[in-house]
């Protein structure tokens, strides 16, 4: 039997659970790697070379490589485990979360600074804005 | 005997670290962000404990993903600051309460709660950022902490019945520890926001609000809520607010005794991805 997951009809989110962490595993322990000094300047050094030290897909890889937030997470990556990578590009949290909307990053500030996404049009796949 | 004085609430925005350590406090973005504490920073040294045990989560710092507790505490005598990537924050080490804390998970686990116990630990923004709003920049921190650390990252997460059910269990240890320790919960994270994906970005002011209020008013009402409602109304990771029932049910009015005092009372968008909300409640 399959298990509930009353999540899946939310746009534009993915929830991390226990089937994408196993997807995720090995790239989000990549990115977790990425928390030591030494391991960041290896992996900028030379990044595929270092992503090929993990077991994780072509496609895991290539995201990362083409720092495709949006798909990292669609292949099990978790956002607090990817943002190790942000860390690494020296980039804000504010501009990883920006990097995934399709907005500039003065679009996504300003709409912030403007209270934020609304809820309306947001909560269901589909649903009239 | 123990007991509890006070909880207090607080979102964890790791921004607002960065910007308390890069002395931006005064900025226009920042300054309204920082009134909404101040009252908070008097009111703690007015009301200082004799320990914090602090509700927060690790944003995949001291775990990783080869250990998923659900519920963590930390009985070790100190803690160090993580480095989420960007090197520690330049804040003081937390210095534990190993006897209260030891005797709290043996008490909580005989009332059911399975809490792994935690003697070697980093603590990350989650326990430090509230840390510092309340407090300021102080070269020690004012009292010892305990960290209890809840998975919110990968689902499922505890529900918020559980959390409320697990602060009574907490409330019961604290009052049955034989040193008259004035102890202070707090529970923190959140208010709306969502961190990943095309709908980042999503704030709920409304839905915020309302948890402030029943919070305050009908908490039980309030730990009953679903998962998917903080999912679809809050955020994605404004999931993180079922920490803030933790810290609800070790309360006086909701475990037999007077109804509290709502001391202070804040919220504000944004900080960085987030909503800033804030409450201190206290026992009478």
């Amino acid at each position: 039997m399959s298990l509930d997951k009353p999540y899946m009809d939310v746009p534009g989110t993915t929830i991390f659970d226990a089937d994408m962490s196993r997807q995720g595993y090995h790239l989000n322990q990549f990115c977790m790697s990425l928390m030591k000094a030494e391991n960041r300047a290896r992996f900028k050094a030379n990044e595929r070379a270092y992503l090929d030290e993990w077991p994780m897909s072509e496609d895991q890889k290539e995201a990362v490589l083409a720092r495709d937030l949006n798909r990292c997470i669609e292949l099990g990556g978790n956002i607090y485990f990817l943002s190790k990578i942000g860390a690494t590009d020296g980039k804000s949290f504010q501009q990883m979360a920006g990097s995934m909307t399709g907005m500039s990053e003065e679009e996504y500030r300003n709409m912030m600074v403007g209270g934020g996404r609304s809820i309306e049009g947001n909560r269901y796949t589909g649903e009239k804005k | 005997m123990a007991h509890i004085s006070a909880s207090v609430y607080t979102s964890h925005i790791p921004a607002v670290g960065a910007a308390l350590d890069l002395s931006k406090t005064a900025e226009p973005y920042w300054q309204p962000v920082f009134k909404g504490y101040e009252f908070s920073k008097q009111w703690l040294k007015d009301n200082k404990p004799d320990v914090i045990f602090l509700v927060y989560n690790d944003h995949a710092n001291a775990f990783s993903l080869d250990i998923i507790p659900t519920f963590a505490i930390g009985t070790a005598p100190e803690f160090a600051i993580a480095d989420e990537g960007w090197g520690p924050r330049p804040v003081p080490k937390v210095i534990g309460h190993p006897k209260l804390a030891a005797h709290i998970a043996q008490s909580v686990i005989q009332d059911d709660f399975d809490l792994t116990i935690v003697n070697k630990m980093e603590v990350d923004h989650g326990l430090t950022v509230p840390m510092s709003l309340m407090c300021g920049q102080p070269q020690a921190w004012p009292c010892p902490v305990i960290p209890f650390a809840v998975n919110v990252v990968q689902y499922p997460v505890p529900s918020g019945r559980r959390c409320y059910m697990l602060g009574k269990a907490i409330r019961k240890a604290i009052e049955s520890y034989d040193e008259p320790l004035n102890v202070q919960i707090w529970g923190t994270g959140g208010m709306s926001h969502q961190l990943q994906g095309p709908r980042a970005g999503l704030i709920n002011k409304e839905w915020d609000q309302a948890f402030l209020d029943k919070l305050i008013a009908e908490p039980e009402k309030l730990a009953a809520t679903p998962h998917i409602d903080y999912v679809r109304e809050a955020g994605s990771e404004g999931i993180e607010l079922v920490m803030w029932l933790i810290a609800r049910g070790a309360m006086d009015d909701v475990n037999g005794g007077k109804p509290l005092t709502t001391r202070h009372r804040f919220y504000h968008v944004p900080a960085s991805n987030t909503a800033v909300g804030h409450l201190i409640l206290e026992n009478n």
